[in-house]
């Protein structure tokens, strides 16, 4: 049904995608915590800094990127010492994604935090559950229908990366072409209108996917908590 | 033995106690709403830290601010029965109650949801709960922590009539199965009659007095504070025999004297504690002859207070061995000529609650 070249950018995509929701899932579930229960000088700031890049053009953030982790950028030179390189792999356009999917999961979750009544919270500290068993037997259960739902947010988002991840990590068939820039590719070249509506396609089509998976999910963890407490 | 001696600011409140509980029973913490009763409730159980204070439970010391210490709400081994009943929605009743269980015992747990009845409910989600259900879980699942001390705030309001009944009827039982020190947060005086054994009156953020309910019941001028309350005595009975043709039920105390009450839902034998009332207790030194009142006790007469109506006198009265207390006119008093130690008859009009002792 998909031609190579299809399948390449697609698995490509849920490969980059698929790695950039999972390195920011426990730093975004810890932010989301910290911005949710804590009051601290400068919270602002990191409330803006998270959100940063929701407002900023993609392209500066890739080419923000491109300083911090490119050959002469600091963060870049000390991965080096470990042989890691980012810029221009299919780890660099997973870092892209997740930067700019992180405010949408973040934003999810913290709001799913916000909601938990703290009082439950409490009820399982004079069970005599230390504050890590609360966090991970009421907290994050009870966070669990956002904490999916921001996961596919940041999962379409980073899947839709453009702007950002050809600055960053390029445009490389077969290690950073995803589906976004497979489409663009193809605009690019005259008589490939076909071929570009049928990456139109795949793309809603995993988009559609994972919106319904999520949906069902978070709808089968409400229905076994069985509504709401008295 | 529960020693407390701490002070607390919150906004504008503030809490001032020194307190020793003895650490046996029901002990209500009762008054008016924004008298302290729930946030010293909290500091009990370790969810605030008090400013400045001390607070030793059975000679563990839980919160000595001067040493910097101050043992976390987890590790207090105290049950908290909270308001709401704070059930966790994505546990199943069963899994609430195992919640803080130290170790997996179903012996344990099939018998504490035998006694509050709440077996059929094990395997239902806490969204499909009534209040009343709710809050038995929740009561169940603190005991199920083997707490040293149950700490209750307000656990029957917002329930109606019935199920407050209910639930008061299952409070009375578990105190009297399992052995355990109680302490709860009421502004109900029928709640507060119906379980305590001891009283600690709060008021604007101190407490205005505590002890025995029944020590508590004959200082007239609580009552005021007491709101609600009437000086009266509390006697513990013994059901001797039921009539069911002329709906009474025949009272038996300790030297064997006899009520007669309306039908109570006891059967021959049960030992109940009854409340008599101050003011409906009238005094006679000479049987009286046809009278409505079918009650009289032979008593002896133990003192006289003044109280602060003017023109009225508390006079305390030894009856089988128990305290009742009778108020009367002081000009009554004159004319009878009371003095201590005098053999008088008690007049008793109305019984006003019983339950079981």
């Amino acid at each position: 049904m998909l031609t190579p070249l299809e399948w390449e950018a697609l698995a490509l995509s849920l490969k980059v995608a698929g790695t950039a929701v999972a390195a920011s899932l426990i730093p975004g579930i810890v932010l989301a915590w910290v911005l949710a229960r804590y009051e601290f000088v400068g919270k602002g700031l990191v409330d803006g800094l998270v959100h940063l890049p929701l407002v900023l053009p993609p392209v500066v953030v890739g080419y923000l990127l491109l300083l911090s982790f490119g050959r002469q950028g600091v963060l870049g030179q000390w991965l080096a010492t470990f042989g890691i390189t980012l810029p221009f792999t299919w780890q660099g356009a997973a870092l892209a994604g997740g930067v700019m999917a992180f405010p949408l999961l973040v934003r999810a979750v913290r709001l799913s935090f916000e909601a938990i009544d703290p009082r439950l919270e409490a009820a399982a500290r004079t069970l005599g559950a230390t504050r890590g068993r609360v966090f991970l037997t009421i907290t994050l259960p009870l966070a669990l229908p956002g904490l999916l739902a921001g996961m596919t947010l940041a999962f379409a988002r980073a899947l839709s990366e453009f702007g950002a991840t050809i600055t960053f990590a390029a445009n490389i068939p077969g290690e950073t072409r995803t589906l976004p820039l497979a489409l663009y590719s193809l605009i690019q070249s005259p008589g490939s209108d076909a071929a570009a509506a049928r990456l139109c396609v795949i793309s809603i089509g995993v988009a559609m996917v994972s919106l319904l998976a999520s949906e069902g999910l978070a709808r089968r963890t409400r229905r076994r908590m069985g509504g709401r407490d008295v | 033995m529960f020693e407390l001696s701490l002070s607390h600011e919150q906004g504008s409140f503030r809490l001032d106690v020194d307190l020793a509980l003895n650490g046996r029973g029901v002990t209500a913490l009762f008054g008016p709403s924004g008298s302290g009763k729930t946030t010293l409730l909290r500091l009990m159980a370790g969810l605030d830290r008090p400013d400045t204070g001390r607070i030793v439970l059975d000679g563990q010391v839980l919160v000595d601010t001067r040493a910097g210490l101050f043992v976390p709400v987890h590790r207090r081994r105290l049950g908290v029965v909270f308001q709401e009943a704070r059930l966790f929605p994505h546990y199943s009743v069963r899994g609430n109650l195992c919640y803080g269980m130290p170790a997996r015992d179903e012996p344990a747990l099939q018998r504490m949801a035998r006694l509050l009845g709440i077996e059929p409910l094990l395997d239902r989600m806490p969204g499909r709960l009534s209040g009343g259900e709710a809050r038995r879980v929740a009561i169940g699942r603190a005991l199920l922590t083997r707490p040293r001390l149950l700490l209750l705030d307000e656990p029957l309001t917002g329930l109606d009539g019935d199920r407050k009944q209910e639930l008061l009827g299952y409070l009375a039982a578990l105190v009297r199965d399992i052995e355990i020190p109680v302490i709860f947060v009421s502004h109900d005086p029928q709640e507060l009659l119906a379980v305590a054994d001891d009283l600690v009156l709060m008021q604007h953020g101190q407490v205005r007095a505590s002890g025995p309910l029944d020590t508590l019941l004959a200082r007239p001028e609580l009552m005021p504070f007491l709101g609600g309350f009437d000086v009266s005595a509390m006697l513990r009975v013994v059901c001797h025999r039921v009539d069911p043709d002329r709906h009474l039920n025949e009272l038996r105390l300790a030297d064997g004297q006899r009520l007669e009450v309306p039908a109570l839902n006891v059967s021959p034998g049960a030992v109940l504690k009854i409340q008599i009332r101050a003011r409906d207790v009238a005094l006679a030194l000479t049987p009286p002859e046809q009278t409505s009142i079918r009650n009289v006790l032979g008593c002896r007469v133990t003192g006289l207070h003044h109280t602060s109506t003017p023109g009225v006198t508390l006079v305390a009265l030894a009856v089988g061995g128990q305290v009742l207390r009778a108020l009367i006119s002081t000009a009554s008093c004159e004319a009878l000529a009371l003095r201590e130690g005098q053999k008088v008859l008690a007049l008793v009009r109305a019984v006003s609650l019983a339950r079981p002792a």
